[in-house]
């Protein structure tokens, strides 16, 4: 049960940001940006840090929420998601992915933990500056998103079958306020 | 030095935001709802639990900057930043920013350490919902900006009279986006 009374029953995120429109505005602005450019990352490049990132920091909602836009985005293709979310070392995606990565999880751990090192590493496997700054500031965002969904003790559906529908509907029309004032997707 | 190439002698977040000013903007929309937008906690009190989380999370820029914009707003009472920064439970701040400064706290190792009675000890200060929303999302909001702020290890200045002046820039302007990098 969630922490205060947000005079609604949506899931997760959603339930914080119709308790809270006027903040939602920008932070689905900002995940808009995010997540959905497709300059230097792909969107699903920048859902799988999303989803590293919330599994480390152990939010259910977030994981799975962002597991399951991967997953719409690559054709089902849960294992290679299940993989990057757990250990991203060892999963079938390119040196350049794995060495961003590895700079989501120092951010996770805490900003200074990210050392010119781990930059570097990424710079050789073909990184841009841009990817970097995208991949530090995804990672910042669902260090975010993660405290605030679990900080509140939003409602987190176990049923894992009732996130791909919310995130097909997130993959064709994006992050916005629609997420929560719309009527909610149910499975076929 | 930063990590990434943004522009030179430009501190904390500031440089970033003219790095990648798409992003910056909702950022910077979101720090001014939260911490200048309606609420019935004031400013002074937004901006302290801003830069109590940044102290946690050793952030020296956001800490700094946060603690001069909350002491430039508490004015004649500024004692109260320091003396939470140094240490929050036995400082003079009210019975109800303690209870929301603690589970800012809580926010800040992770979200699930939570617990009911963190919320019901707010809730017994006379705490609303809305408040504490608001202390989670600045909280969890800070846990952003200082992991953005440190982890392309933006250029931090030392001088407390910059702060100074920050704090007041912050005051009297509020979070507005700086022009982007040429």
């Amino acid at each position: 049960m969630p922490h205060i009374n947000l005079g609604n029953d949506l899931p997760g995120m959603r339930g914080l940001m119709a308790f809270s429109p006027a903040t939602a505005e920008p932070m689905n602005l900002l995940a808009e940006i995010l997540l959905r450019s497709n300059d230097g990352l792909t969107p699903t490049e920048r859902e799988l840090i999303g989803t590293h990132v919330s599994y480390l920091n152990d939010c259910f909602f977030c994981q799975h929420a962002h597991a399951a836009i991967a997953c719409h985005y690559l054709n089902s293709d849960k294992e290679l998601v299940d993989d990057v979310r757990e250990n991203p070392a060892a999963a079938n995606i390119s040196n350049k992915l794995k060495a961003l990565l590895n700079i989501a999880a120092l951010v996770q751990n805490g900003g200074k933990y990210v050392t010119p090192e781990a930059v570097a590493k990424a710079k050789q496997e073909g990184a841009t500056d841009k990817d970097i700054h995208d991949t530090v500031l995804i990672a910042a965002m669902f260090c975010m998103a993660n405290r605030y969904v679990d900080g509140l003790g939003a409602i987190t559906p176990t049923d894992l079958s009732t996130y791909p529908p919310r995130a097909k509907q997130v993959a064709e029309n994006g992050y916005g306020n629609h997420i929560f004032s719309a009527k909610q997707p149910t499975a076929q | 030095m930063p990590h990434i190439k943004v522009p030179e002698g430009v501190p904390g977040i500031r440089s970033l935001v003219m790095f990648r000013p798409e992003t910056g903007k909702p950022l910077y929309e979101l720090a001014q709802i939260l911490l200048r937008g309606k609420s019935s906690l004031s400013e002074a009190e937004r901006e302290l639990i801003a830069a109590y989380v940044s102290a946690r999370n050793n952030c020296m820029f956001c800490m700094s900057s946060h603690a001069a914009a909350s002491r430039c707003l508490y004015g004649d009472e500024m004692d109260v930043v320091d003396d939470v920064l140094n240490d929050m439970q036995h400082s003079k701040a009210s019975d109800k920013m303690k209870a929301l400064l603690n589970i800012a706290g809580k926010v800040q190792i992770l979200g699930k350490e939570v617990k009911p009675e963190d919320v019901a000890a707010a809730r017994a200060t006379g705490a609303t919902d809305k408040e504490i929303h608001d202390a989670v999302l600045i909280a969890a909001t800070f846990s952003m900006f200082n992991r953005y702020v440190d982890g392309l290890a933006s250029f931090t200045p030392t001088d407390p009279a910059v702060y100074e002046e920050m704090g007041k820039r912050m005051t009297e302007k509020g979070y507005v986006l700086p022009p982007p990098a040429k």
